[in-house]
C-alpha cells in the first residue's frame, strides 16, 4: 500500500475547512508550559554528527540493563530472552495490525487466542481479553466492568493499591458520578478486613485489591471474599502489577476473585522509560459480556477447518456506541505478542523457577537488611518486593550512585505517614553480592 | 409475514399477549427477520420494574444489537430462561417459544394505545417500502 502524503494545497484546504490558520493551531489545547521548546540542536548537522551528539547525551542515562536495579513500584526489571525480539521483528508480525479481516489475519488472531488462553490459565479465570493499554487503565476498566455488572454502586479501592492506578481510576470515573471509597491497610500491610463493614459493602459494586499490593504484600483473596457480606457482594477484583507473581501465588480465580486485571509487562517487555506496557483483564464466566476490549474466539470455517476471529463484537463501541463496554477499539498487539512468545519460551516450569528465584532473592535481601539493623515496615508475607526502613538515611542517594546501584522507591511520595520507608524489589537480575552491597549502604556499613 | 391476530403490537416491533392482568412480550416476525440469526438475548431481572422509558432488554445478532422496549408500566414476573441456551428460538418461533418476558401490569389501560394486527400489518408494509 502506497503512502500518499498531504500536499501544501491539501493542508491549506483542510485548515480552511477547520477555520484555522496554521498547523500549530491544532495543538492550541496543549498548555504552553508543556510544549517542547528549543531542542538545542543546531541546523545542518550531518547524520554522523547528529547521531554522536545524541549518543553522548544518552550516555548520561543510567538504566536497569547496565546496573543492579532494586526499584519496582509497579515496574519490575526482568530478563528478556533474545528470541522474543527475533520473533517480534519479523515483518509479518511487526507490521500487522488490526485483525478485522480474519481471512488474512490468522497468524495474529492465533497469537491473541494463545495469549488469552495463557492469561486465563495463570489468573484462574474463565476468559481473558486480547489485552489493554496498561495496568492502570486495565484497573479502571475492571472497576467500570464491575459497576456495570452490578448495575451501579460505589467502588471500594484498597489504599494499598498502586497510587498511579488509583489516580487513573479516579480520572476515568470523574464524570460518571461514581463514588470511590478507600479501604485502609493494617500493620501487616494487608487490607484491613474490619473496614469491610456492612454499611461500606452494601450497594458497592467492586472491591479492588492489589495482589501483591503496592507494598509488595501478598493479600489473602479468600479471606477477603469470605468477609464480603450479602447476596450481591461487590465483585472482588485482584489487580496484578507484577505478572510474575502469578507463577508463585495461588491463582486469584481459585482464591475467590471475580475479575483479575493488571499489567503483563514483566512477561518479556522492557521497562522502556515508562512504556509501552501491557494491560490485561480476565473474568469469570457470568461477566464475559461485560469484558471490555477485543476478544478472539476459535471457530471453524466453511470447510470445517479451525480458524480464529474477533468475537462478541456487540460489546464494542462500533456496534454498541455509547452503551459499549469501553471505548477501546484496539489491543497492545505487538506487546501482547512479546508476552505470548516470552511465556511459550519460558514455559510453566521456567516461570515457576523464575518466580522462586525472585522470592528467594527478595527474602535474602530482607534478611541481610534486618541483620544490618533495618526494619521491615509490615509483617505480612511478600513476593519480590517489600517496604523497609533503612537504618542509615544519610547520603544514601550518593552512596548508591557511587556503588552504581539503582535504589528503591521513597514511600513518602505516596504515603506521607510512611516517611523514612522505602520500597525495594529484588528480581532474578540481582546477584547475592548486589544485595549485600545494598544492605551495607542502607544499614550504614561500619 | 406472520402477524397473529390475537396479539397487540408496538411501533418498535414488539408484540404483547395479555393473560389476565399480565402481559407477555416478545419481538415480531418482522423484527427477527431484520435482525438475522440471533445469538444472545439480554432479559430483564425478575422483580424489576419496567416502563416505556427504559429498555426491557436487548437482542443481539453477530453484528447488531437491538433494544427491546416494553410499552407498558409494570413489574417483571418471569423471563424465558430457555433463551439463555437457545437464543435462536426468537427466530424459529417469535410468538411462541421465543417469548421474552411476562409483566404484571400496573395500568392495563395502556394496552389500548397499542396497534392491533391490522394496524401493525399496515405499519410493516410502510416500513418495507
Amino acid at each position: 500500500m502506497r503512502y500518499l502524503p498531504a500536499s501544501e494545497e491539501d493542508i491549506r484546504h483542510m485548515l480552511a475547512a477547520a477555520g484555522l490558520e496554521r498547523v500549530e493551531d491544532l495543538f492550541s489545547s496543549i498548555p504552553p508550559d508543556l510544549r517542547a521548546k528549543d531542542l538545542d540542536s543546531p541546523d545542518g548537522l550531518s547524520e554522523l554528527e547528529l547521531a554522536r551528539r545524541f549518543l553522548s547525551r544518552s550516555r548520561r542515562n543510567v538504566s536497569s540493563t547496565c546496573r543492579p536495579c532494586f526499584l519496582g513500584a509497579g515496574a519490575y526489571a526482568h530478563h528478556i530472552p533474545s528470541p522474543v525480539d527475533h520473533v517480534l521483528l519479523r515483518t509479518e508480525f511487526y507490521t500487522a495490525y488490526t485483525p478485522y479481516q480474519p481471512e488474512t489475519s490468522q497468524g495474529t488472531l492465533q497469537s491473541i487466542y494463545e495469549f488469552q488462553t495463557m492469561m486465563a490459565d495463570l489468573t484462574g479465570m474463565d476468559y481473558a481479553n486480547a489485552s489493554l493499554y496498561d495496568g492502570a487503565s486495565a484497573t479502571a476498566e475492571a472497576a467500570l466492568m464491575a459497576w456495570r455488572a452490578r448495575k451501579g454502586g460505589r467502588i471500594l479501592v484498597a489504599r494499598s493499591l498502586h497510587p498511579a492506578y488509583r489516580e487513573v481510576l479516579a480520572t476515568y470515573v470523574r464524570h460518571l458520578g461514581i463514588d470511590i471509597v478507600e479501604i485502609p491497610f493494617g500493620t501487616d500491610g494487608r487490607l484491613d478486613l474490619d473496614a469491610l463493614g456492612e454499611d461500606t459493602c452494601d450497594g458497592a459494586s467492586a472491591l479492588l485489591v492489589g495482589q501483591p499490593n503496592f507494598f509488595g504484600i501478598v493479600e489473602d483473596p479468600a479471606a477477603i471474599a469470605e468477609r464480603l457480606p450479602g447476596k450481591k457482594p461487590p465483585l472482588l477484583t485482584a489487580v496484578v502489577s507484577e505478572a510474575l507473581s502469578l507463577a508463585a501465588l495461588r491463582a486469584p480465580g481459585s482464591a475467590g476473585a471475580d475479575i483479575v486485571a493488571g499489567d503483563a509487562r514483566s512477561f518479556g517487555l522492557p521497562l522502556g522509560y515508562g512504556g509501552p506496557y501491557l494491560g490485561f483483564i480476565a473474568s469469570k464466566k457470568p461477566f464475559l459480556r461485560q469484558l471490555p476490549g477485543r476478544i478472539c474466539g476459535e471457530t471453524t470455517d466453511t470447510e470445517g477447518r479451525r480458524g480464529y476471529v474477533l468475537t462478541l463484537s456487540t460489546r464494542e463501541q462500533h456496534i454498541r456506541r455509547e452503551k459499549a463496554t469501553s471505548n477501546i477499539c484496539t489491543n497492545q498487539g505487538l506487546c501482547m505478542l512479546a508476552a505470548t512468545v516470552y511465556l511459550s519460551l519460558t514455559g510453566r516450569r521456567g516461570l515457576a523457577e523464575l518466580a522462586r528465584q525472585n522470592l528467594s532473592k527478595a527474602e535474602y535481601l530482607k534478611e541481610r537488611l534486618v541483620e544490618k539493623g533495618c526494619e521491615p515496615v509490615f509483617t505480612g508475607p511478600t513476593f519480590n518486593e517489600f517496604a523497609v526502613r533503612p537504618r542509615n538515611r544519610d547520603g544514601v542517594s550518593q552512596a548508591l550512585r557511587d556503588a552504581n546501584i539503582l535504589g528503591g522507591y521513597d514511600l513518602a511520595n505516596a504515603y506521607p505517614e510512611l516517611e523514612g520507608a522505602i520500597l525495594l524489589a529484588a528480581t532474578e537480575l540481582v546477584s547475592r553480592s548486589d544485595c549485600d552491597r545494598l544492605a551495607d549502604i542502607l544499614g550504614g556499613a561500619s | 409475514m406472520n402477524i397473529p391476530e390475537n396479539l397487540k403490537y408496538t411501533d418498535t416491533h414488539e408484540w404483547v399477549r395479555t393473560e389476565g392482568d399480565a402481559a407477555v412480550i416478545g419481538i415480531s416476525d418482522f423484527a427477527q427477520r431484520e435482525l438475522g440469526d440471533i445469538v444472545y438475548v439480554e432479559v430483564p431481572e425478575v422483580g424489576g420494574d419496567v416502563s416505556p422509558d427504559e429498555p426491557l432488554g436487548s437482542v443481539e445478532s453477530v453484528k447488531a444489537v437491538s433494544e427491546v422496549r416494553c410499552p407498558l408500566n409494570g413489574t417483571v414476573e418471569g423471563v424465558n430462561e430457555a433463551l439463555e441456551d437457545q437464543p435462536e428460538l426468537l427466530n424459529s418461533d417469535p410468538y411462541g417459544e421465543g417469548w421474552i418476558a411476562k409483566i404484571a401490569l400496573s395500568d392495563p389501560s395502556q394496552l389500548d394505545g397499542l396497534m392491533d394486527s391490522a394496524a401493525y400489518a399496515a405499519y410493516v408494509a410502510e416500513q418495507d417500502s
